[in-house]
């Protein structure tokens, strides 16, 4: 980030305008709330509840995985566990995650008092718990709930679905529309909000990746909203856009995914580069290194992003020449993409480092997620794709990318931040134990995937031959560990949150930026009158 | 309680007896998958080495430049000839990969010239294979009993990877598979032969083989297809020339068989007693053991309105199926005795007492 030099317009002496407006009392605060902060608390509670649930649902994936045979749960069930987790984790608790931070965040770095468009705000917040409502509610309807992954193939998911798949995509319009309407309000914010002085190529690069990732949820969540739809139709009315007997294209199907789906991975880990491009230069008391470069490098993922989908799709027998161009696309991300490890590297580089618990996740993530980059870079050599494509290899990549990527990166800017939003600091011992519960866990969990993977277990199997025991039996044990040691940050934040030690303003030594000038916990109201910047 | 206890026991020793800690790909017995096994090789070995170098950095850094050592931070933040140099270094190796992988996928697309051509056609959870030019058409089962999934067994060392019917196919000739779907997408993969291609309904895509040590291949299905994806294994079974060709003359043989077996009328209680096996095998991974089915899911056939209606409408449904539902026609899968057996086990067991029954040659005129 760019040195910001501010010019501080009487913060403190706002709190004690006799015309300003706390909080109203009661559930009407958070039911009628405008407020950038409170929806963006709102938005992490949501999220760490549905982490939980995704989180269970996975530990029955897991438990019934411990072992060969069928123990715990039917096919049945287990592919309703599958399809439900993925779903949840990806829609309910990454994405909300990432819009609860943009709402707490962006505001304060870049000196406006609020979001751009604050009713729309609460209203985008406030659809979320209806949309997993529907979505949950699926599980106890007859037929039981969506059961053909979250990608939802067709005709699986539209001829041979179940009754609960109506459902299914009322939820997703739900979810896209709070999407879009988050996006574009982080968009108007930031291109209209920003304090004087406050040059693009000056913002603080968590607004700086938002704003990309908020332009590819505008790109993208119509075309699955389209997508749905089209599956709406064939199931009540008759068309037949994937049914192949009526004339229609189940590949189809796959390829308007996957346009949606390729960017919405980028929509999941782009924020989390933002937030470790700001811990990490805090902790190594050292400026980012190659600001510019990490902006464009987003950039380029970006509109890479566009033109990479059929590589989820090397074996439906695309034509050689589609093969070739998906898979030279898709190499060309591992450029822009090593650009920003080897800038974090960079920066630390001949820094003066500390490992306070956000810095300890933010390396984690760059560890575990240049090793899913690694996976990844792999997965897009198409002719071996063809032996690694929809297997335990591939879950691997895509976990090591989700979790130790995307949720380090939400725990590393939840730890980071927390200490501004309440005022508290957490109990770092208590941080550091999580940390390395989870870093062990994800590793025991996840790595033996690969080896499984390899040697050649295929995805979203409830049962499976026994070579593939051992490895299985590691990563179920490891996913409990993992899930388990969840509980340690739940209680690290509420117990801390409230009595933990008084945090300053500055919180930490090497921070910069304009959310460290105002007090710890920020007050309702900050920047009021925008600050000055230089 | 004792039982699930046993069960436990059963699986913990069979697991541990013959799992193994394979780590990395298999080198398969084709020229392709060994290609494929190289280039699988050869990018992990330059992620290995990116991943030492970015790495070594970065841990030198935690270990040198931390400040409980007295480390003072440099000023330094950008620098261009840098910033170039590990752009344009990724990218040119990216190109040194990808010349190489092009090669091998032109090979992987080349079914031109084939001496065997097989049809494969993925249904809801089996896969049937057609010989084009042999007039042979079977379908292919998971043969691995019940009791070993649910734990009341031991498990056998090919358990879940194995098939009442394997594909066979002649050692060293080049074999092509059209590959296609009946109802959902599935996905026919076999790891030794490095050839995974997705069974679409509507599409026929192709792929190739030429294997020339003859022996047993597993692979399973790879695309989530449905409640028993789990649970369609491929089996194809390599023989030499004289072998397969003895292999289908055999095959000849049992058509003959099964045609003239047609032609018998049995008794009701032949046919309950040979249905019972066909419902196992066909009917109960849908319409579960007992005839209650799946609520919500897929019927029961326990008290349905066709299992006791009239047999027109049952032998129907059974041999043509219902379109726009996961109900298949069983027409090309099962042979005229086993259709009759079938409908009439339904239709006088499973809760049900109809009374009537179906001779084959019944089925052959519908």
């Amino acid at each position: 980030m760019a040195t910001v030099d501010i010019d501080l317009p009487h913060v403190k002496d706002h709190d004690h305008d006799p015309h300003h407006h706390g909080p109203a009392k009661g559930i009407g605060r958070w039911l009628f709330t405008t407020n950038h902060k409170d929806i963006g608390s709102m938005y992490l509670i949501f999220s760490l509840c549905m982490f939980l649930i995704g989180g269970l649902m996975a530990l029955i994936i897991r438990a019934e995985l411990f072992q060969p045979g069928l123990q715990l749960v039917e096919p049945e069930f287990f592919n309703q566990m599958t399809t439900m987790h993925g779903l949840i984790m990806v829609f309910g608790a990454v994405m909300p995650a990432f819009v609860g931070l943009a709402n707490w965040m962006i505001p304060m770095m870049i000196g406006a008092p609020d979001m751009a468009l604050p009713r729309m705000n609460n209203w985008s917040f406030w659809i979320l718990p209806f949309a997993f409502l529907i979505l949950l509610s699926s599980l106890f309807m007859e037929g039981g709930a969506p059961n053909f992954g979250w990608t939802f193939y067709a005709p699986l998911s539209t001829t041979y679905g179940p009754p609960s798949t109506t459902y299914f995509i009322f939820g997703v319009h739900i979810m896209g529309i709070s999407s879009i309407m988050g996006a574009i309000n982080i968009i108007a914010t930031i291109l209209n909000l920003r304090a004087p002085g406050m040059t693009l190529m000056k913002m603080p690069l968590f607004v700086w990746t938002w704003l990309i990732t908020a332009f590819l949820l505008i790109a993208v969540m119509p075309v699955l909203a389209g997508v749905v739809t089209m599956m709406l139709m064939d199931i009540h009315f008759g068309t037949s856009f994937f049914n192949a007997a009526g004339g229609g294209d189940p590949v189809l199907f796959q390829h308007v995914f996957w346009f949606f789906g390729h960017p919405e991975v980028y929509i999941m880990i782009l924020p989390a580069f933002g937030i470790v491009s700001e811990i990490i230069p805090t902790f190594a008391r050292k400026r980012l290194f190659g600001y510019p470069s990490m902006v464009y490098a987003v950039a380029s993922i970006a509109l890479l992003s566009f033109i990479v989908w059929a590589h989820h799709m090397f074996t439906v027998g695309m034509p050689l020449v589609g093969e070739v161009f998906f898979m030279f696309a898709t190499m060309l991300i591992a450029v822009p993409t090593g650009v920003k490890v080897f800038n974090w590297v960079a920066t630390m580089f001949r820094g003066s480092m500390t490992f306070e618990t956000p810095m300890l996740f933010a390396l984690a993530f760059v560890v575990l997620f240049t090793i899913g980059g690694f996976s990844g870079l792999m997965l897009a050599i198409a002719p071996v794709d063809f032996q690694y494509h929809d297997t335990y290899f591939v879950v691997a990549h895509f976990h090591y990318v989700l979790v130790p990527g995307a949720v380090f990166g939400i725990m590393a800017g939840v730890y980071y931040w927390l200490p501004k939003w309440t005022g508290h600091v957490l109990n770092e011992s208590l941080g550091k134990f999580h940390f390395w519960m989870s870093f062990v866990g994800v590793n025991i969990t996840f790595f033996p995937m690969h080896f499984v993977g390899l040697a050649g277990m295929p995805r979203r199997i409830p049962d499976y031959a026994l070579q593939f025991a051992d490895f299985n039996s590691i990563a179920s044990v490891g996913a409990f560990i993992f899930g388990l040691s969840q509980l340690i940050f739940v209680y690290n934040i509420i117990h801390n949150a409230r009595v933990g030690e008084k945090a300053t303003a500055q919180v930490w030594d090497g921070a910069h930026g304009l959310e460290w000038t105002v007090p710890s916990p920020a007050p309702y109201h900050t920047f009021s009158t925008p600050p000055k910047v230089d | 309680m004792t039982k699930a206890m046993m069960a436990l026991g059963l699986s913990l020793a069979s697991s541990s007896a013959l799992a193994d800690w394979q780590v990395n790909l298999n080198q398969g017995v084709t020229e392709i998958s060994r290609d494929i096994f190289d280039l699988h090789m050869l990018i992990f070995w330059i992620c290995v080495v990116i991943g030492v170098g970015v790495f070594g950095v970065m841990f030198y850094s935690i270990f040198m430049h931390r400040k409980s050592k007295g480390a003072q931070a440099a000023h330094f933040h950008e620098n261009t000839t840098v910033e170039v140099v590990w752009t344009v270094i990724p990218f040119v190796i990216l190109i040194g990969m990808a010349i190489p992988a092009t090669g091998t996928l032109m090979d992987m697309y080349d079914t031109s010239e084939a001496d065997v051509d097989i049809q494969i056609t993925g249904y809801q959870w089996k896969w049937r294979y057609q010989y084009l030019d042999e007039d042979i058409d079977f379908f292919s089962n998971l043969s691995t009993p019940r009791e070993e999934i649910y734990n009341e067994a031991g498990k056998n060392p090919n358990y879940l990877l194995e098939v009442d019917n394997p594909l066979v196919i002649p050692a060293g000739k080049k074999v092509r598979f059209l590959i296609t779907a009946n109802d959902v997408i599935h996905s026919w993969w076999v790891p030794h032969f490095a050839v995974k291609k997705d069974a679409i309904p509507g599409f026929i895509n192709e792929s190739w083989v030429r294997v020339d040590e003859p022996g047993v291949y597993r692979g399973q299905c790879t695309e989530l297809c449905g409640k028993d994806h789990g649970f369609m294994p491929v089996v194809v079974e390599v023989k030499p020339q004289a072998e397969y060709d003895a292999w289908v003359t055999a095959q000849r043989a049992k058509k003959a068989a099964l045609a003239e077996a047609a032609s018998q009328s049995y008794s009701v209680d032949e046919l309950i007693a040979m249905g019972e096996g066909v419902y196992q095998q066909a009917c109960a991974a849908c319409h579960a053991l007992d005839g209650q089915g799946v609520p919500g899911a897929f019927p029961a056939i326990s008290g349905s309105a066709i299992a006791t209606g009239a047999i027109a409408a049952h032998i129907d449904i059974v041999v043509n199926g219902k379109t726009g539902t996961a109900m298949q026609a069983f027409k090309d899968q099962l042979s005229a005795v086993d259709l009759a057996a079938v409908v009439t086990y339904q239709r006088n067991r499973l809760g049900n007492a109809v009374g009537d029954y179906v001779n084959p040659s019944d089925i052959q005129n519908y």
